[in-house]
């Protein structure tokens, strides 16, 4: 493939947003819908690049793109340059499937709605950065395209700004990620004021031969990841995602599910050479990792809102990601990123396709779905399935491994991440029970959404429904890339060995049965409590009540923030001290230099009698004093 | 006794003098006016004289006392009117109740 087809690859989408802003918003107002159509046309021509790259590198070859200079500064060269490599190749193929699979999907979300041009020109800009992120070849390039995706995060998420939860969520997301940024920005500096450059391949260069090692390296690395863990929603900086949700099901989908979250594992996984080399960086990485997992998935048991719970489950399930990375390198967790973008953006699609029939997202005022919509039931419990890590749909095998990894490096977190196993398998289960089954409990409340919406749910539209199915298809087979352990070896580690030999394999090892069983637990459970009702929900609620109260405040971090740290420290303390400083200091000297200015006036003004003798007077002995003054001197 | 340049010169001192004590003393309005155009009287009287004792061929200091009448003219003609609007306003010539910008 000819390296001036890398740019491409994002530059398509770019030239998507110019055509949207600029053509179609102004001259074809009347027909939005082609707005949708170019996107499609521009992300299509992405995937295709993105595929060929994918065959080209499989086949061996390499992808050398010259860097192209950008600025030259006093000492300085910063240079814009792509790195196409095995990582950023599987990257392409998650965003631009992903996104073009919302996109069509968004054909019907967004039917109608009157910022429909405002949502595609977003949407590719979104891309482009994205894309731009994955294939950047030095941190500064990707810390431009990384605020660009936080910007468009916030953009999309506050898409519908006239409601004052979704404009507060977009801050909420924007504030909370730059906490993250600001660690990423200092992580960079760290690097560049040690080692001179930016580039990615020098910098692994240097942590492999040791010399960008010790102190430095740990610290660049934790402010790398602080970047990360707030993009990726990692605790204790989880907190934006969840409210995130108030923005269209199809963002959800793919900011919020697949590809933006996904940016600080990728992250993690493109400098990885730098956390390999530093022990505690790496310790930092599976620790986090593993307590967002399980920590998310407790809140994820309790949540009505059914987007809620899909965010918690994603959190968690990023929590895996990154204690992937950090157990067992970069294949094992990005396989799990793969894997894991296909079936959450199926999960998220179908809790949009739901909202579009039944008005809310309350899984309460649900029910009886599988009735009305059997298409989106039957891909949303493919999708519930994968996710649970059910042999052989993609899931498991992500999961396992990741399991698998961390049995062997970091036993604790290895128990945390097998009772996450079996919530995951209960809250998505649970999801599916309560929205799904039993009888309709009809939608929405009248003045949102009208009759239209409750008296008779009925099957979303073609546009919607085709991506789900094409994306369920991945959920179930994406995981058998890595089932020869082709995956792993194009990733850089690992061999290959025979593709059933590979399927049947897990069947032979405890840990998988293990796995397995609690999972089929969770759904029994679940099953149990939800479907049958042989146990009253109510009442294992009311057993636990303490359990339940914290899971369903979110552990208080909300209360946390806001009361403690915003309220108390911020505002009570380091702003009040701002605040002292500005009315006293700066405001001291202005208004210090106003009160010498009105003081000596008012002195001065005594001479202004207004009597005209006297201004007379002075004028003669003024003159006196003049001529005595040339007379004598 | 033959007058000479000093005869003028004190008399000119005298004159701008009563002029100048008149200016800064009186009350009324048209009293200074009348003050000021004595100190410059004064001031062509010296000029006249300098002139007639000093360079006795030239007559410049007679056509310097001629433009300082027709400045005087013309400022008396400025001042009168302003004094008028004054009155008009206040009632009276007094400058010693010429205080609406006073602080």
């Amino acid at each position: 493939m000819p390296y001036q087809l890398a740019w491409l690859i994002f530059l398509l989408p770019m030239f998507s947003f110019i055509f949207i802003v600029f053509v179609l918003r102004l001259f074809f107002r009347s027909r939005p819908q082609l707005a949708g159509y170019t996107i499609i046309t521009a992300l299509s021509g992405s995937l295709i690049l993105s595929v060929w790259a994918l065959f080209t590198l499989l086949s061996g070859q390499e992808i050398a793109v010259p860097d192209v200079t950008w600025a030259v500064l006093d000492g300085l060269t910063i240079k814009l340059g792509l790195l196409v490599d095995p990582l950023t190749v599987v990257m392409l193929l998650v965003v631009t499937i992903v996104s073009l699979m919302v996109q069509i999907y968004s054909q019907g979300y967004m039917h109608g709605d009157a910022g429909y041009h405002r949502y595609f020109a977003w949407m590719s800009i979104f891309t482009f950065a994205m894309l731009g992120l994955v294939l950047a070849d030095s941190l500064l390039f990707m810390f431009v395209f990384w605020e660009m995706v936080g910007l468009c995060s916030y953009l999309l998420i506050g898409f519908w700004f006239h409601k004052p939860s979704a404009a507060n969520a977009a801050k909420k997301a924007f504030i909370v990620t730059r906490l993250g940024d600001f660690g990423f920005l200092a992580g960079i500096l760290a690097l560049y004021l040690n080692t001179g450059t930016f580039d990615i391949l020098e910098l692994h260069a240097l942590a492999v031969s040791g010399t960008l090692a010790g102190t430095v390296l740990t610290w660049a690395a934790i402010g790398l990841f602080a970047g990360a863990a707030g993009k990726s929603a990692q605790f204790p900086l989880h907190v934006w995602l969840p409210d995130a949700m108030e923005g269209p099901t199809p963002v959800s989908a793919l900011i919020h599910a697949a590809t933006m979250v996904a940016a600080g594992v990728f992250l993690v996984a493109r400098v990885f050479p730098l956390f390999e080399h530093s022990t505690q960086a790496l310790n930092t990485v599976a620790v986090i990792g593993g307590i967002t997992a399980i920590f998310a998935a407790s809140i994820g048991l309790v949540m009505n809102d059914i987007k809620r719970v899909l965010a918690y489950s994603t959190i968690s399930q990023l929590g895996y990601m990154m204690l992937g990375l950090a157990t067992g390198g970069v294949a094992v967790g990005i396989f799990h990123l793969f894997n894991h973008a296909f079936f959450k953006a199926l999960l998220f699609m179908g809790s949009g396709s739901v909202n579009h029939a039944t008005g809310t997202f309350d899984m309460r005022l649900m029910g009886g779905l599988k009735k009305y919509m059997p298409r989106t039931y039957t891909t949303f419990v493919i999708g519930a399935l994968s996710l649970a890590g059910i042999w052989p749909l993609a899931g498991f095998w992500s999961k396992d491994e990741i399991l698998i990894t961390s049995f062997e490096h970091q036993p604790l977190l290895f128990w945390l991440a097998l009772i996450t196993v079996f919530m995951t398998a209960f809250y998505m289960f649970r999801a599916v029970f309560i929205t799904f089954g039993g009888e309709y409990r009809g939608g929405a409340p009248s003045e949102h959404g009208g009759e239209h919406h409750s008296a008779h749910p009925h099957e979303s539209p073609g546009v919607m429904v085709w991506p789900m199915i094409f994306l369920s298809l991945l959920a179930v087979l994406s995981g058998l890339w890595n089932v020869t352990g082709h995956f792993a070896a194009f990733m850089g580690h690992g061999e290959t060995h025979g593709f059933f030999e590979g399927l049947f394999h897990p069947f032979t090892q405890p840990l998988p049965w293990i796995s397995l069983l609690l999972a089929g637990a969770g759904i029994f459970l679940a099953y149990a409590m939800y479907s049958k009702k042989w146990l009253s929900a109510e009442k294992i609620g009311g057993m636990f009540q303490p359990l339940y109260k914290l899971f369903s405040r979110k552990y208080f971090f909300d209360e946390l923030y806001k009361n403690i740290i915003v309220r108390k420290v911020l505002l009570g303390g380091l702003f009040f001290i701002f605040q002292l400083f500005d009315s006293h200091v700066v405001d001291g000297a202005v208004n210090g230099s106003a009160t010498i200015v009105r003081v000596s006036g008012g002195a001065v003004r005594r001479a202004q009698t207004g009597q005209l003798q006297l201004y007379g007077l002075f004028m003669v002995l003024g003159i006196v004093v003049i001529v005595l003054a040339l007379y004598f001197l | 006794m033959a007058l000479g340049l000093e005869h003028y010169l004190i008399l000119a001192a005298v004159l701008f003098s009563i002029g100048l004590y008149g200016v800064l003393t009186r009350r009324n309005v048209v009293v200074i006016l009348m003050c000021l155009e004595l100190m410059l009287n004064a001031v062509n009287l010296t000029l006249v004289a300098f002139s007639r004792y000093v360079v006795p061929a030239l007559l410049t200091g007679q056509v310097f006392a001629i433009f300082v009448m027709l400045v005087a003219a013309a400022e008396v003609s400025v001042g009168l009117a302003i004094i008028l609007a004054i009155y008009r306003g206040t009632e009276t010539v007094d400058t010693e109740k010429f205080n609406l910008l006073k602080w």
